[in-house]
């Protein structure tokens, strides 16, 4: 009996390839990453050793976590443009209390993104100010703010604590696991389960996909998009400040350069901008995937030119792979 | 005999699977005012569509004055002198008065004498559009399309939103450009101005002309027969038990609801166990007294109790947690499109930040299978319900309120646009619900459906309730005259006279 001959019911155990890869998309995303990484590898032989890899995840694991922020905006139909300049502004405090030690100094490095969350977080839900304009005009103003600070109340350590340093940069098990991917491991489990397992994750997708339903339903819909945006705000918090363990110092572009990728690892791994679409697996391949992407155009020793674009077109590319394959499923 | 200034022949008209025209053949004379009659969803703002150029028909022929007329865009219909005054205006709000008239290349001093000739003086045409109030939109845009000083005026429910001084002006032009050999073509649900005004009538139904008379010789008795066509056989064993609800306790009462949407001093009182249904035509406040009991609209004056305590309803969440529940007119406002069957029925469940936490997936299944397996939910294409058909997908709509309870359920035009097995499963499930003890106000556009579903009817008319009857007695003939505006015959029950109505 010939797949194509089978009733669709009773075939629904034999599957042709196209159709399996079509409804199982994060499965394409990972063969494409390991795609990457073989041909990373053939480029740069060196890029196969404990080292190389785990550059790329020291990276890899901050854009991670942005990105998880992001797909949560995403998911409700929003956009957070403000994590880099969040990101920056915790790692900056938390580098800035270093001397009061590492704990004090994550705990105010956090609360930035508190802070920042919660404003956004009114913003768009209470005032329904639209998500791009509020996190736009916030990062602006943490910019400005930031900028100012660095000269007066924030002057001091730029250098971050030991502690820090270990979380961003250091690895145990013989060099093996780097702790960073500890903590992004943790966190991005916790976060899966939130979209999937609670009460909290169906009122995401509730919202991005028809709020006004949400709101029949008896959803106070501002509630939901303050919490998501207080989420967002306190994961690009913990990016910065883990990137700053990365760097051992914190500077004011730290993680300037991590904002459109944090879009693009979400959008790559196949969450929607236009809500109630997606979810983090595909988020943490599409970080993934940009990670190593930066490692093998760093070994072709192409100039910036040729990197920006060629980054770009990979990016387009996987988009638009993506969208084909699922527009069917 | 006059000079046809416009014939339609065999005009047809689909979007999608719906049928808005099956077979339309309209002729208008010249120097007559013709009424183009219909209940709602009879086909007439398709038909007004077609002959202003703003849709294309699939079907069909036009002539105007003899000559065939292709009318693909709307500067067609206003090149062989058609001019149209849609139901909304067509106005920019954003866009002062001015501004708004020379977007359309009329000459606002020739638009300003012709509102002088209504009577309207002092408009400022530096007003912003979207401040002024609906009358005077309506009226700028009747001067407007007086000015092209077309042939044929188009005037698509002109008077639903005008008081009766400016409503006798816009008469006055009407029978100005009567006596001027130009037409009009007038669609009203008021039966007492097609009467008094209207030189002839069509009458539109189900997407076909049904009939054609001269409205003063038939009498407001012949106008509803046509547009109701054969009445259908009520069913008096699905009617409602005569079950006394009188001891019932009241679940939901209206206290002089008003608001300025379009709602004047509504008050009754809904029991536990019972179903009340609300007929009107199109634009007589119902869907604003559902916003209102629903939590999406505040009222402005009265006051509405759940169980004899008042509901101050900011929001849906508020009426909600008191056990009020709105499936509503449109069935995709309440659908979560990408999500699966399960979900959009779970959706309900997990609104309170109390419920945020993990899922109790046992609790959530077992909801939903009796959910599913109550309305006789399609699953096949469960995966997501923008995949379903529409019965099924209004089949979730309802079934998203079984999974978390109610105590009343406001349902607002359930069986639109649904075939007739999945109105007969709708049917029973609200009869059901009340037998259990849950009080039900729904609103239908099809009456055949009232004695069916309902214990008992009240009929809003320009806000207001003018009419209240026992379900089980309420044909047709009676609820169509008391929906539009006209006293009921005698010992019907009508509630109120009309100020509509001349003596």
């Amino acid at each position: 009996m010939s797949a194509a001959a089978a009733p669709p019911a009773a075939g629904a155990d034999r599957v042709s390839p196209a159709a399996w890869l079509a409804t199982h998309p994060t499965a394409v995303l990972a063969l494409v990453l390991v795609a990457l990484v073989i041909v990373t590898g053939l480029i740069e032989p060196a890029y196969f050793s404990v080292d190389g890899l785990r550059n790329t995840l020291l990276l890899a694991v901050p854009l991670a976590l942005m990105a998880g922020g992001q797909t949560i905006a995403l998911l409700t139909g929003g956009i957070d443009l403000s994590v880099a300049i969040t990101a920056t502004g915790a790692a900056y405090v938390a580098g800035n209390q270093s001397p009061n030690g590492a704990l004090v100094a994550i705990l105010l490095g956090l609360s930035v993104g508190l802070v920042v969350g919660i404003v956004n977080g009114v913003g768009v839900g209470v005032f329904r100010v639209n998500p791009l304009i509020m996190t736009l005009g916030m990062s602006g103003i943490l910019l400005g703010l930031f900028t100012s600070w660095a000269q007066t109340v924030l002057q001091g350590s730029t250098n971050v604590a030991p502690l820090i340093r270990t979380l961003g940069a250091g690895s145990f098990a013989g060099g093996l696991v780097p702790w960073n991917v500890v903590v992004g491991a943790v966190l991005a489990g916790l976060l899966i389960l939130l979209l999937t397992r609670t009460g909290f994750g169906r009122m995401v997708y509730a919202v991005g996909d028809n709020s006004f339903a949400a709101r029949l339903a008896g959803v106070r819909v501002w509630q939901v998009l303050l919490a998501v945006y207080v989420l967002c705000a306190l994961l690009a918090a913990v990016a910065g400040i883990l990137l700053a363990g990365r760097n051992g110092s914190v500077d004011l572009q730290l993680a300037s350069s991590l904002l459109l990728p944090s879009v693009a690892a979400a959008v790559i791994g196949g969450t929607s901008i236009f809500g109630g679409w997606g979810g983090y697996p595909g988020t943490i391949l599409g970080a993934l995937i940009l990670g190593v992407l930066d490692r093998m155009l760093t070994y072709l020793g192409a100039g910036e030119a040729i990197r920006f674009t060629l980054y770009g077109l990979i990016v387009l590319g996987l988009s638009v792979l993506y969208a084909r394959l699922t527009r069917n499923a | 005999m006059a000079e046809p200034l416009l014939t339609a022949r065999g005009v047809a008209k689909r979007y999608g699977p719906v049928v808005a025209l099956t077979s339309v053949d309209l002729r208008v004379d010249a120097g007559e005012i013709h009424a183009l009659l219909g209940s709602n969803g009879a086909g007439k703002s398709t038909l007004v569509k077609i002959l202003s150029g703003v849709v294309a028909p699939d079907q069909g022929t036009l002539e105007v004055n003899g000559r065939p007329g292709r009318m693909a865009r709307p500067a067609d219909a206003a090149r062989v002198g058609l001019a149209t005054v849609f139901q909304d205006p067509a106005f920019v709000p954003d866009l002062t008065v001015g501004d708004n008239l020379r977007l359309t290349g009329a000459r606002a001093p020739e638009v300003l004498a012709h509102l002088a000739g209504m009577g309207i003086e002092q408009v400022d045409l530096g007003w912003l559009a979207g401040d002024l109030p609906l009358p005077l939109l309506r009226m700028l845009d009747l001067a407007r399309a007086l000015t092209r000083d077309p042939y044929l005026l188009l005037l698509d429910e002109i008077t639903a939103a005008l008081p009766a001084d400016l409503a006798d002006r816009v008469f006055d032009v009407m029978r100005q450009r009567r006596d001027a050999g130009r037409s009009v073509l007038f669609i009203s649900h008021r039966l007492a101005e097609v009467l008094a005004v209207c030189d002839q009538a069509t009458v539109l139904r189900n997407g076909r002309d049904v009939a054609r008379f001269v409205p003063r010789e038939v009498g407001e008795a012949g106008l509803v027969a046509a547009m109701q066509g054969a009445v259908a056989a009520s069913d008096p064993a699905a009617a409602g038990p005569a079950r006394d609800l009188a001891t019932a306790p009241v679940a939901l009462e209206a206290r002089g609801v008003s608001s300025r949407a379009g709602l004047e001093d509504v008050s009754f009182a809904l029991r536990a166990g019972e179903v009340l249904g609300v007929a009107a035509l199109e634009g007589q406040g119902q869907d604003v007294l559902f916003e209102v009991l629903s939590g999406l609209r505040r009222a402005d004056g009265g006051e509405v109790r759940v169980g004899g305590t008042p509901l101050v309803a900011r929001t849906p969440a508020d009426a909600i947690r008191r056990g009020v529940v709105l499936v509503p007119a449109d069935r995709v406002q309440a659908l979560l499109p990408q999500r699966s069957v399960g979900e959009n029925l779970a959706s309900t469940l997990y609104s309170r930040p109390g419920r945020w936490g993990a899922l109790r997936l046992g609790d959530e299944r077992r909801r939903v299978a009796r959910a599913v397996d109550r309305l006789q939910i399609d699953t096949r294409a469960q995966r997501q319900v923008r995949r379903l058909s529409g019965g099924n997908q209004q089949k979730v709509t309802i079934g998203r309120w079984l999974t978390a309870g109610f105590t009343t359920l406001l349902c607002f035009d359930p069986t639109r646009g649904i075939d007739i097995g999945t109105k007969e499963q709708i049917y029973r499930l609200l009869r059901e619900l009340a037998a259990e003890g849950t009080a039900v106000l729904v609103y239908t556009s099809e009456l055949a459906e009232v004695p069916k579903v309902c214990d008992r009817v009240v009929v809003l008319y320009g806000g207001r309730i003018v009419h209240e009857q026992d379900a089980a007695t309420a044909d047709e003939t009676t609820l169509l005259s008391a929906m539009h505006g006209l006293p009921g015959p005698a010992g019907a029950g009508g509630l109120g006279s009309d100020r509509e109505v001349p003596a």
